[in-house]
């Protein structure tokens, strides 16, 4: 079962939760897509790790062969390109490695070249497979590694169906997402078979709720949500689930032991068992929200 | 010689324009003929590196000067690719710019800005 952790902000809980459902369930992937600045290995401190480099296409153009006619430029949506004298200037930054303008170039005078954004690491921690994406800083998008962090989810998932039938365990996959709700969540989220909304106990919680509760309705996403940081009084985000119909599947109290724990880089599956447990009982919660 | 400066505007009594990649129009003005000439910029609204493709209307014009409040990295890659000196404009009145260029008394832009890229952050 594949269950992505999202919210609306930076802040909210995700990586907590999905770190510790993670580490609660008897066997797991954790995939940490928040490339721009990922943060769950930090929690596991995966060992035995084994980086790939992931790159884009970019064009690289032979200026012999070019004539000017510019038909690339006309052709690129975003305006990487500019014809200056008799030079075909490339703005690689701009670029979004669609390749048309090699495609397009009458003259063969682009051709492709790879170029490095960033990383995926791959390392384990007890019972948890830790993946991490990584981009590199002032990459303008992230979702070519998210592409591949999450194709590698279905290649993993094809072989470990057979064997499912086998062990009749259940593996659980969970997706560490970006803040927001832009195209890299979308990339995200749309193989799931779950989302988990987390939301903070105020006004400004809300709006950030009902953002990412859209998203996933639009992608027809079976979702729920853990309240994070509760406290005693009214909670602005547990009225809205009420009132848009979306199960609420654990609260989690605002605790100086779990903000302790959590900011020292602690597991608080792993380190004691009531938290143990209230996360355990989250995960059935998912695995019984989830069943089709 | 001619220049070329983003304005508000189609015409001489207009402003300049403070973004110089998403400037609805171009002036182009020769400073001998006094022959002005608005175009449209067709980069306003592009969703991204309105800078470089404003800067190849520019270059395309065979304007000899850039008279702008600002520009970003991407465009005077290109403006200076093509040999086009920017100046900086001071006020947002065109004639006065145009003047005071006429004059010598535009500076040479130095702070090129590296850009207001739209992201997610």
């Amino acid at each position: 079962m594949k269950i992505a952790v999202l919210s609306g902000k930076g802040g909210t809980g995700k990586t907590l939760v999905s770190v510790n459902l993670a580490a609660a369930a008897k066997a797991s992937t954790y995939i940490d897509c928040d490339v721009e600045e990922p943060n769950g290995h930090l929690f596991f401190k995966p060992e035995k790790l084994v980086n790939e480099t992931v790159a884009v296409k970019i064009p690289e153009v032979d200026n012999l062969l070019c004539n000017g006619c510019r038909k690339c430029i006309e052709f690129c949506k975003f305006n990487a390109l500019a014809y200056i004298g008799d030079t075909l200037l490339v703005f690689e930054e701009v670029c979004h490695s669609c390749g048309g303008c090699a495609l397009i170039c009458p003259e063969k005078a682009l051709r492709e070249k790879e170029k490095a954004i960033g990383e995926i690491q791959r390392g384990v921690s007890g019972n948890v497979k830790v993946i991490t994406g990584i981009l590199n800083t002032g990459e303008a998008s992230g979702i070519p590694i998210i592409k591949k962090l999450l194709d590698d989810m279905h290649e993993g998932n094809s072989k470990e169906d057979k064997k499912k039938n086998n062990e009749s365990g259940k593996e659980f996959v969970f997706i560490d997402c970006p803040p927001g709700s832009a195209c890299i969540v979308m990339e995200s989220i749309k193989d799931v078979d779950y989302c988990i909304l987390v939301a903070e106990p105020t006004l400004f919680g809300v709006h950030n709720l009902s953002m990412v509760h859209e998203l996933v309705k639009l992608f027809g996403k079976p979702c729920g949500a853990v309240l994070n940081k509760c406290l005693d009084g009214e909670n602005p985000a547990e009225k809205y689930c009420r009132e848009n119909g979306i199960n609420i599947l654990c609260q989690i109290p605002y605790e100086n032991e779990i903000g302790t724990m959590n900011s020292n880089a602690l597991i608080l599956a792993r380190e004691n068992d009531r938290y143990q447990a209230l996360f355990r009982g989250l995960l059935d919660a998912v695995a019984k929200g989830g069943a089709p | 010689m001619k220049i070329a400066v983003p304005v508000d505007e189609k015409n001489m009594e207009t402003t300049v324009c403070p973004s110089f990649g998403r400037s609805p129009f171009f002036l182009i003005y020769d400073t001998e003929s006094k022959n002005a000439t608005f175009i449209d910029n067709n980069a306003a609204a592009s969703q991204g590196g309105s800078g470089i493709k404003a800067a190849q209307t520019i270059v395309d014009n065979q304007v000899s000067a850039l008279l702008t409040p600002r520009c970003g990295e991407n465009a005077a890659q290109v403006i200076q690719a093509a040999n086009i000196k920017i100046y900086k404009t001071a006020g947002n009145s065109l004639q006065e710019n145009i003047d005071a260029f006429m004059e010598g008394k535009l500076p040479v832009l130095n702070e090129i800005h590296p850009g207001f890229h739209g992201g997610r952050k």
